[in-house]
This record gives C-alpha cells, sequence and structure tokens, in this order.
C-alpha cells in the first residue's frame, strides 16, 4: 500500500503542477528570485573573500636589518620567525637584492641612481618581509620581534609595524566589520526573499483550502492530502532552481566582462565554472527545501481538525 | 445508528445554534431535517462528520462516541459517511473520473478497483459519457450526480445531504431526489436536510423540523409543517 500510495501522490503531485499553470508560474518566478538572490550572495560573498585575501596579502611587517648584520643571524631570526604557528610566509631579501630592487624601482630617477654610484658601499641592510595568516596577529609578532631585537643593536636596525600600526589596525577592524556586515545583510536578504517565497506558496495552497476540506471530508488521511501538495513544492523549487542556475551563466559572464579589472581580478564567471557543484548543490537544494517545507507548513494550516 | 443526547452547540458570540436536541436515526432510515435558515440543520450533521464539537451533550455513531474519536480515527470514520453538499464541492483541478477516484484512493482501494467501479457508478447516475471532463464543464445538476457517485462509490453506512437541490432546477432537484431514495432502497442510511416543501412531499418519509436549535416536530410520514 506504501508503494501505491507514493505513486499516487508523486502522479497528484506533477497533475496538479501542471493543471493549476498560472499558480505554478507565478510561485516558480517568485522562488527563481529568491535563488537568484541567493546566488548572488553566494558570489558576493567569494568576491569579498576573494579581495580581502589581496588587502590581506598586501600587508606585511618588514624587519630592516643593520648593514653590519651577520647573515647567520639574520637567518637565525627567520628560522625563529618561521616557527611561530602566526606567521604564514617569510621572505629574506639580501642586501644585493635590497640594492638590486631599490635601482629597479628608481630606475628613472637618474639623480638616485647617481648618488648611489658614489658610495663605496652598499648603503641598505638585508631585509626579512613577515606575513602572518590573519591580520590581527601583526602585533604579536611584532612583539616577538622586539623581544628578540632587544640589547641586538648590531642587529636590527627598524622594525616598520609600528609605522604601520595605524594602518593595520584600521584595516584589520574594516575586514573584520565587513566580514561582520555582510553576514548580516546576507541573513536578512536571505530570510527576506525566503519569507516572500513561503508566502507565495502559503498563497497557492490558500486557493486550495477549499479542496483540501473536500479531502478531508471524504475521510483521506493527512498524509495523503498533504504529500501532493509538498511534491508540487519540490517540484517549484526543482524548476525554479534549474531556471536560476540558467540565468546565472550570463549573468556572471557579464559580471565578469564588467567587473573584470576590479577586485583583485576576481572572474565571476570562471567561480561560476570551477564551483558549479557547489553551486547547484545549494541553489538546487535551497529550492527544493524551499518548496517543500513552505508547502508542508501552509498545507498543515488546513489539516487541523 | 446516530444518537444525539441532550447536545447543545453555543459559539463563541453566544448564539445558540443547537439547544438540547435529543434524536435517535435508526439504520436504514430515510430522515429529513427541515427548518429555516439558522434553524440549527447543517450544525447538526457537521457534529456527524466531525466538522463541529458540541458545547454539551452526545453524540453517537454506533458505539462510537464521535466526540472521544482519537484524530489519526477520524479518516477512517468519515469513510464510513458519504456527504453531499449544495455547493457539490468537487475538486475544480481533477476530471469526474479523478474526483470518485479520489474517494477510493483515500479508501485504500486498489487501482483494479477504481477502473471498474468508478465507470460503474458513474452509470448508476447516468453520467458515463462525462467521465472525463471537468467540474467547471458540468450542470448544476451533473455536478450534483457526480457528488453522489463520490458519496456511494465507497458503499458507506450513511449519506448525508446537505441541502442537496439547494442550487438545482426542479427537473434536477426530482432527480437528485429520485437517487436519494434509491440508495435508501438498496439499504443506506439517508440524512438529508432542506427547506424547499416539494422535496419533502415527494418522498413521504419521516421528517423532523427544527427551529432555533430545537426540535419542534418529528413525523414519521412525511409532513412539511412550516
Amino acid at each position: 500500500m506504501f508503494w501505491i500510495n507514493t505513486k499516487r501522490i508523486l502522479r497528484s503531485g506533477f497533475v496538479s503542477f501542471a493543471r493549476n499553470s498560472f499558480v505554478s508560474l507565478s510561485s516558480v518566478l517568485i522562488i527563481t528570485v529568491t535563488l537568484f538572490v541567493l546566488g548572488g550572495i553566494m558570489f558576493s560573498g567569494a568576491l569579498l573573500r576573494s579581495s580581502l585575501e589581496e588587502i590581506q596579502s598586501k600587508v606585511d611587517v618588514n624587519v630592516y636589518f643593520v648593514t653590519g648584520a651577520a647573515e647567520p643571524d639574520i637567518l637565525a631570526l627567520k628560522n625563529k620567525l618561521e616557527a611561530l604557528p602566526e606567521v604564514a610566509k617569510v621572505e629574506y631579501v639580501t642586501r644585493d637584492q635590497a640594492l638590486a630592487n631599490f635601482k629597479d624601482k628608481h630606475q628613472n630617477d637618474e639623480i638616485t641612481l647617481q648618488a648611489l654610484d658614489e658610495l663605496s658601499d652598499n648603503p641598505l641592510g638585508a631585509i626579512l618581509n613577515i606575513k602572518a595568516r590573519q591580520t590581527s596577529q601583526y602585533e604579536g609578532i611584532a612583539a616577538f620581534l622586539d623581544s628578540e631585537s632587544s640589547g641586538k643593536d648590531n642587529l636590527v636596525d627598524r622594525i616598520n609595524y609600528y609605522q604601520n600600526k595605524t594602518a593595520i589596525d584600521t584595516l584589520s577592524k574594516m575586514i573584520d566589520g565587513g566580514t561582520k556586515i555582510a553576514f548580516g545583510v546576507t541573513l536578512i536578504l536571505v530570510l527576506i526573499s525566503m519569507l516572500i517565497a513561503f508566502n507565495t506558496i502559503r498563497l497557492a495552497i490558500y486557493i486550495a483550502r477549499e479542496e483540501i476540506s473536500v479531502m478531508r471530508l471524504v475521510g483521506a488521511s493527512n498524509k495523503y492530502i498533504r504529500g501532493p501538495f509538498v511534491v508540487a513544492g519540490i517540484m517549484y523549487g526543482a524548476v525554479s532552481a534549474l531556471l536560476t542556475l540558467l540565468l546565472l551563466y550570463p549573468a556572471a559572464y557579464w559580471v565578469s566582462s564588467v567587473t573584470h579589472t576590479f577586485f583583485g581580478g576576481f572572474d565571476t564567471f570562471r567561480y561560476y565554472l570551477t564551483n558549479f557543484g557547489q553551486i547547484f548543490i545549494v541553489i538546487f537544494g535551497s529550492g527544493v527545501a524551499l518548496g517543500a517545507v513552505s508547502s508542508y507548513l501552509a498545507v498543515r494550516k488546513y489539516l487541523k481538525l | 445508528m446516530i444518537q444525539f443526547d441532550k447536545v447543545s452547540k453555543i459559539y463563541a458570540d453566544k448564539s445558540i445554534a443547537l439547544d438540547d436536541v435529543t434524536l435517535h436515526i435508526k439504520p436504514q432510515e430515510f430522515v429529513s431535517i427541515v427548518g429555516h435558515s439558522g434553524a440549527g440543520k447543517t450544525t447538526l450533521v457537521k457534529m456527524i462528520l466531525m466538522e463541529e464539537a458540541p458545547t454539551r451533550g452526545t453524540v453517537h455513531f454506533e458505539s462510537i462516541n464521535v466526540n472521544k474519536l482519537r484524530r489519526k480515527d477520524v479518516p477512517g470514520y468519515r469513510r464510513r459517511i458519504g456527504t453531499v453538499f449544495q455547493d457539490f464541492r468537487l475538486i475544480p483541478n481533477k476530471t469526474v473520473f479523478e474526483n470518485i477516484a479520489f474517494a477510493m484512493e483515500a479508501a485504500g482501494r486498489t487501482d483494479e478497483e477504481i477502473a471498474s467501479d468508478v465507470p460503474h457508478v458513474l452509470g448508476l447516475v447516468d453520467l458515463g459519457r462525462k467521465i472525463w471532463n471537468f467540474p467547471h464543464e458540468l450542470s448544476g445538476g451533473e455536478r450534483q450526480r457526480v457528488a453522489i457517485a463520490r458519496a456511494i462509490v465507497n458503499q458507506p453506512d450513511i449519506i448525508i445531504a446537505d441541502e442537496p437541490t439547494g442550487n438545482l432546477d426542479p427537473v434536477n432537484t426530482y432527480e437528485i431526489v429520485q437517487i436519494l431514495k434509491k440508495i435508501n432502497d438498496l439499504g443506506t442510511t439517508v440524512i438529508l436536510t432542506t427547506h424547499n416543501k416539494g422535496v419533502i412531499e415527494s418522498i413521504g418519509r419521516r421528517v423532523v423540523t427544527m427551529e432555533r436549535g430545537r426540535i419542534v416536530r418529528d413525523d414519521k410520514d412525511g409532513k412539511y409543517a412550516l
């Protein structure tokens, strides 16, 4: 009996979806808008993450060594730094490399280059460029460097963290705040669009309330009445999800072509293609869940004795 | 078969729909309940269907105390009753066949039974040729015949017809009453509510007259006394 009932519920849900074409169409369109918002949020999230990573990658702390600092001492400090869990990467720039970089940077500045040539020795010290895993960890790294270099005046010339401290602090706060705001806005947008979709399905079922009362009167069980509505709800969600995925393809392509040069080169179209599996699961799953849960809850109201 | 014992129904706004009603309906009886609008006829049948609960008193269907029925037993209980209403209450987006098949599906009947019984029961109400039409493609009389076919298809113990002729012309009214009489002759209890004098007189069976929520007459021989 279970299989016969399941077969009948499925058939009835499909038939009802097809026959109530206007109600189905409006529900599908509203859920599509909801899912499109969800897709947009996924893209914005990826964009935000990519931009933050880009900004974060530009922040570092540099340790400038005195010109007479011995290389083994510098490498010993480098090893200690690399052992710290907060440190993502330490780059060692030798004195020669620092000079080459300097010349490269000032290749159009004849006076500076001439002045440099006047000097008998390389005036630049070696540098350690340190990248933390998170911007908030720079302070700890700077404190570590302070304790390491205290009493070693023949080694460290200066650490630029304190010059950059305000900028790093502000950026840390901005990144932190940006993430929180984005999360809040996402949550609100998702909630609003889900409520709209839920209300549309509720209206669709409100239209069928007489039908539900007739079904109850002929002695249909609650499960048997609810089943076809939930199946139709799942179909609204599934069709909307496919429509959304179809619409996201040209949308991602267009956004990508317009914003390609901003946001540190984040490519929405490539993101869509490479993460299609994940996007499909989220959009399709959300659509089906939204349709099923909305229908279930909306019918429940008319099934109370 | 059905026993109302000192049943009262008072709504939240203090209006009294039923006032101390005691009524006994025997198996295979044809009982017409008559009265003006608001006399309490519909409330009475809704209590049998468990659509309304009494404020006081008890309603029994055979040995079942209807108001003590558990939630999960309600659908099974309702399948023992066939219902026909003034506004037909067909499912609009299902064909005639599907409307009747739905009642059979709800009762757990097999596809083979549905395929053979639906055309048969539609033949009984002379609607065999409209089997694939939707309700909106039928006349009022035809819709009511579909509703009757749906009500009898599961061979219920009792048929409740609440103003079934209220929206019909005299010819269709006559036909519906004849069908109900035939159903009763075959052994099914019928409860009919109406305020149509002609209907009552053409049936000539027991008539219960209601006024302001009370039973004021109970005649065995089909008198309309309003």
